[in-house]
Order: structure tokens, then C-alpha cells, then sequence
């Protein structure tokens, strides 16, 4: 059980029930699908981006606790970050859930250490990243659907 | 094992040790998973392996491995022996008319292609349709999609009811003049359904139509007779008959079989080869080109003494049993929905629960060391039938227990705790 703790963090099944920014943006200036063959996991992103700074953000679609929960965080981080900022925690939160992250107290990770888990979890950690892959490929400019497979 | 089905239907203490002793041939069972013994419950994507398959696998490889066919020399004489014995254990098992029938393939999938090709190349053309049931797994639905691209022909689905059944009726309305060939699975690996293909099959062959039935999942809950069904083409995979991966085979009328072009080309299927002209080879021959997977096919071999040593009336009862005691334990709790309530059904149970997605449900159950199968089950045309993106399946095999639906039953309950 105490697996299933690290991984269900209380932050996580609370986003789960009520996430944020969940919500269609029609003044959306980038928008992409996020989609997990493996599980059904898919989710659209919408970013307003003005002068490489995401001034909003929301998603919506269904899928897992995990992939829901972590869409929702990431909507709270980005709001008001610029690519660049968004980009780096991207990069922070790829090597937290892939166990790479090595020299960074939890503190500092703020939201984003509820998913420390996921690392002990292969099997979950495309359903973690999905809607950061999405939002990475998203101000990227591409344009199609993101696939995690 | 001796002990009748009906003594077992009458007795849960005599079933209980049939399985028992059944669980003894396989070895994986008694592994453990995040230290919980292991419970077992994804049999429709594979079924685990008794020690006899695992060592006529390696019996091969240790004292017979040789090429077949082809060797004059006695290893060779002796793996060709055992490799057609077991087309010949084959063709009694599922009652076919000759050896010819019965074609060694990779696995449904490879059959259904190979029949959705060669038939495909003969028979088929712009206009004509193929009919499938919207039940199909991915492997009876895209060959044909293929098929159609290839050709101009169109993919005609019959539809399901919400109990999960073939709508009889919209089947044999949509056979027509058109229909080349009709494919339908014998037993749904999504829902559970037991299809009457019999009858669905005497339907098609009053206008004509020959059907292809997907026995991927029947192979290991019933005992299969295909001149009894009268199918045209059955397929099946060794791996979810407790068998090897990578072997399985397809059934074919051989008047059907010897009008369709060769699938692939190579070494096996040929009689002669000069760079003008090349002279196929019999049946079954002219469909398999290249080494086969010889120390699988011996495996499977192995599988079917397995199957043939059950008593099937013990087999029916228990799998059965285990059917009904997670069916109606997972209706009693709160939340739980099961998708696929076909009047008969076979050793599958697909359920949701509540807003809990499938995935957080699978990784909670695999804490518990219970191994389910979570998603679409490659059948998303099903999932959109139901208007959900995936489901929780539970699939038995002869080894299951009662014990090991308790199991499940509690680990329901444990996502209950985590998803409060
Ligand atoms: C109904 C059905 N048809 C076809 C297949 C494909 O079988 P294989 O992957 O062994 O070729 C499966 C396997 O899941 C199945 O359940």
C-alpha cells in the first residue's frame, strides 16, 4: 500500500476529481491533442501565447488519475511562465518521473514532487508526461496530434 | 482428472482439487509478484504454460533440432516427424477432413491476413463487400479494411445490442449478392459473447457466402468442430491454448484453399523452381513458405495432449463457475458496470467502475500481484459502442480458483479505498 501511496499522493487524486483549467479556450493561439494509444489516455491543450509568454492555459479529455492529474498541475505552473521557463520545468519534470533527477531537494520541486512516485511505476510514466509532451510539441508549433507511443 | 463433469457440478470440493491438481502443471503460477503470489487473471491475451510444452520446447531444441523437410540425415527425418505429427494431431483435434487443411501459421492474425489476401486476390473486386460483426478484435477488422483499400470493396459491419450479442436479423440482411466472405470471432475477447456462428454460418451459406471464424478466443473454453460448424476458415493462436507464441494455424476447406493464390513465396512452398516458371507445392505446403517455428509447433503439439487430457465437461462447469462468482460478486459492488451481459458467454469479464479509469485500476490490482488486462482490448470499435474509452478485463483459464475472484473482488475494493 505504501507504493500505491507514493504513486496516489493526495495532491494527485484531488486534481484527479477536480482539475484546473479544465476548460476549451476559444481565444486559444495554439491548440494540440495529446493521445496514449496504450491506454485511451487524450486530452486537448489550449495555450494563449503572447510574446513567448503563456498568459493561459486549460485542457480538456479524459483519461487515467495520473495523466488528468498532471495536466491539471501542469496548467497551474504554466500559467504566466515563459517557453523557456516552460521548457526547463518540462525538462525537470521528465527526469522526476523517468527516476533521473538527481540533486534537487523536494522543496524546490514544489507541486511537481507529487510526482516523485511515478518513477517506481514504468508502466505509468508515458500517462505522467502525456500532457507535458503535448505542451512541449504545442509551442513548438507543431500542429498534429501528440502521440506518446 | 477422471472425476466426470457431471460428479464436479455436484461438487465444489471435487472441482476445487480437479483444479488443484490441474495448477501443479504450471510452474509460473507459483511465482510472486510485488511479493503477493501471483493471481493470474489476463488469460485472453495469453494463457500460461504447463511443464509439458515447456519441456517438448526444449526436448526439441536439446535432441531433435534440425531443419524440416529437407534433411535426409535423421535429425532432420526425426523434426519432421514430430512437426507433422502435430498437423495431424491438429486436424483430429478440431475435426478437420485431411491434413491439407490445416495450415501452420504465426497466429490468428497471421491467418486472418492470409485469408484476407489470398482469397482476397481471387475473389475479390471493386463493389464486391466483406462483412464482419462489430464485435471484431483489430486483427478481424484491418486486414479486411485493407482488403477493401486494395480493391475498391466495402467493410459492412453487423451490428451489436447493449447486451453485447450480434443483431441476427442486421447480419442476414446485410448478406447480399456482394458478399464475398463473411469473418466473425467465435468468442469476443472484449465482451465475453459466445456468437452462435453455426447458425450465422448456415446463413451466409444459403447465399453462398463462405465465413471465416476468429477462434482466437475460443480455442481454450471450447472444444471446436469445424465440420460440425461447416466454417470455411477458422483460425486460432497456440499461445492462449496453452501453447507456445508464435504458432497457430488456419483451418481451411481444401476445395476453398486450393482455388486461393500462395500467401508469401519462398523455400517449402514450391514443387520447382526455374527462373520462368515456378510449381507450387500441395496443400498445405503451398501456404507456408520458409522455416516454420518448428520448436513451437512442437509445443503446441504438447498444448493439445494438454487439452485433450481435460475433461471438457469439468472444464465447462468450473470455467463457468468462475464466470458467475465475478460476475455477481462485481455487480454487488457499488459503482461497477459490466460491459458485455451476452446471454452466453466464455471465460471474460470486462467492467468499469464508476469515474476510476481503467489504468489506475490495473496498476492498484498489480500491487496485489493480480495481472488484468486494462484498455481497449484492440477492439476500440466495441469501447465506442459503449461510449467508454476502456474497460477492466478478468479472463479465466482451467488453473483459476475461486480464491483468486476473492482476490479480485478485494483489490476492487482497495482502488475503492485509493479513489475514496
Ligand atoms: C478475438 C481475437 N482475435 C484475434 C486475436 C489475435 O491473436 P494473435 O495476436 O495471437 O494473432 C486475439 C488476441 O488477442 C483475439 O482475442
Amino acid at each position: 500500500m505504501s507504493d500505491l501511496r507514493a504513486l496516489y499522493q493526495e495532491i494527485i487524486l484531488e486534481h484527479n476529481k477536480n482539475p484546473r483549467n479544465f476548460k476549451k479556450m476559444p481565444e486559444a493561439t495554439r491548440m494540440l491533442e495529446g493521445y496514449n494509444p496504450l491506454c485511451g489516455d487524450h486530452y486537448t491543450l489550449y495555450l494563449k501565447i503572447v510574446n513567448d509568454t503563456i498568459v493561459d492555459i486549460s485542457f480538456e479529455g479524459s483519461g487515467c488519475a495520473i495523466s488528468k492529474a498532471s495536466a491539471s498541475v501542469m496548467t497551474t505552473l504554466l500559467k504566466g511562465k515563459t517557453k523557456a521557463e516552460a521548457e526547463k520545468m518540462f525538462e525537470t519534470f521528465r527526469l522526476l518521473v523517468t527516476g533521473e533527477l538527481k540533486d534537487m531537494s523536494f522543496e524546490t520541486l514544489g507541486k511537481l514532487g507529487a510526482f516523485a512516485g511515478v518513477s517506481e511505476f514504468p508502466a505509468r510514466v508515458k500517462c505522467a508526461s502525456l500532457a507535458w509532451h503535448t505542451m512541449h510539441n504545442a509551442i513548438d508549433a507543431k500542429t498534429d496530434v501528440v502521440s506518446t507511443e | 482428472m477422471m472425476t466426470s463433469g457431471t460428479t464436479l457440478l455436484q461438487n465444489d470440493d471435487a472441482l476445487q482439487a480437479w483444479t488443484m491438481k490441474l495448477r501443479e502443471q504450471f510452474p509460473i503460477l507459483n511465482e510472486h509478484v510485488h511479493s503477493k503470489r501471483l493471481v493470474y487473471l489476463d488469460n485472453a491475451a495469453t494463457t500460461q504454460k504447463p511443464e509439458s510444452v515447456l519441456s517438448a520446447m526444449e526436448g526439441y531444441y536439446r535432441h531433435l533440432n534440425s531443419n524440416i523437410h529437407r534433411g535426409v540425415h535423421f535429425l532432420s527425418e526425426q523434426a519432421t516427424e514430430a512437426y507433422e505429427g502435430v498437423r495431424e494431431k491438429l486436424r483430429s483435434y478440431i475435426n478437420a477432413a485431411a491434413t491439407g487443411e490445416i495450415v501452420f501459421v504465426r497466429g490468428t492474425t497471421e491467418a486472418i491476413n492470409l485469408v484476407a489476401d489470398s482469397f482476397g486476390r481471387a475473389f475479390v473486386k471493386a463493389g464486391d463487400e466483406v462483412l464482419i460483426s462489430g464485435m471484431e478484435h483489430h486483427s478481424n477488422i484491418v486486414p479486411w479494411q485493407l482488403l477493401c483499400e486494395r480493391t475498391g470493396a466495402s467493410l459492412k459491419v453487423a451490428p451489436i445490442d447493449d447486451r453485447g450479442e450480434i443483431i441476427v436479423e442486421e447480419f442476414e440482411r446485410l448478406l447480399n449478392k456482394r458478399t464475398r466472405i463473411v469473418g466473425l470471432a467465435h468468442v469476443s475477447n472484449a465482451l465475453g459473447t459466445v456468437n452462435p456462428v453455426k447458425h450465422l454460418i448456415d446463413l451466409a451459406h444459403r447465399h453462398d457466402i463462405p465465413v471465416l471464424v476468429d477462434g482466437a478466443q475460443a480455442g481454450p473454453h471450447l472444444r471446436i468442430d469445424v465440420r460440425d460448424l461447416d466454417c470455411d476458415f477458422y483460425a486460432l493462436s497456440a499461445h492462449k491454448m496453452y501453447g507456445p507464441t508464435g504458432i497457430g494455424v488456419l483451418y481451411g476447406k481444401q476445395r476453398l484453399l486450393e482455388s486461393m493464390p500462395p500467401y508469401q513465396g519462398g523455400g517449402d512452398m514450391i514443387r520447382s523452381v526455374t527462373f520462368e516458371k515456378t510449381v507450387f507445392n500441395d496443400l498445405p505446403y503451398k501456404f507456408e513458405a520458409g522455416t516454420p517455428s518448428i520448436a513451437e509447433g512442437i509445443g503446441f503439439g504438447a498444448a493439445l495432449d494438454f487439452l485433450t487430457s481435460l475433461d471438457w465437461r469439468a472444464v465447462s462447469v468450473h470455467e463457468h463457475s468462475l464466470l458467475e462468482k465475478a460476475s455477481d460478486a462485481l455487480c454487488n459492488i457499488p459503482g461497477v458496470r459490466i460491459i458485455g451481459t451476452a446471454r452466453e458467454k466464455a471465460g471474460v469479464v470486462s467492467f468499469v467502475l464508476n469515474d476510476v479509469h481503467p489504468h489506475d485500476i490495473g496498476t492498484i490490482l498489480d500491487q496485489e500481484g493480480i495481472a488484468v488486462r486494462t484498455g481497449h482490448h484492440c477492439a476500440q470499435p466495441v469501447m465506442l459502442r459503449y461510449g467508454i474509452p476502456a474497460t477492466v478485463r478478468a479472463s479465466f483459464a482451467v488453473y483459476n480458483t475461486k480464491e483468486e475472484i476473492e482476490a479480485l473482488i478485494r483489490g476492487i475494493y482497495r482502488v475503492k479505498e485509493v479513489f475514496h
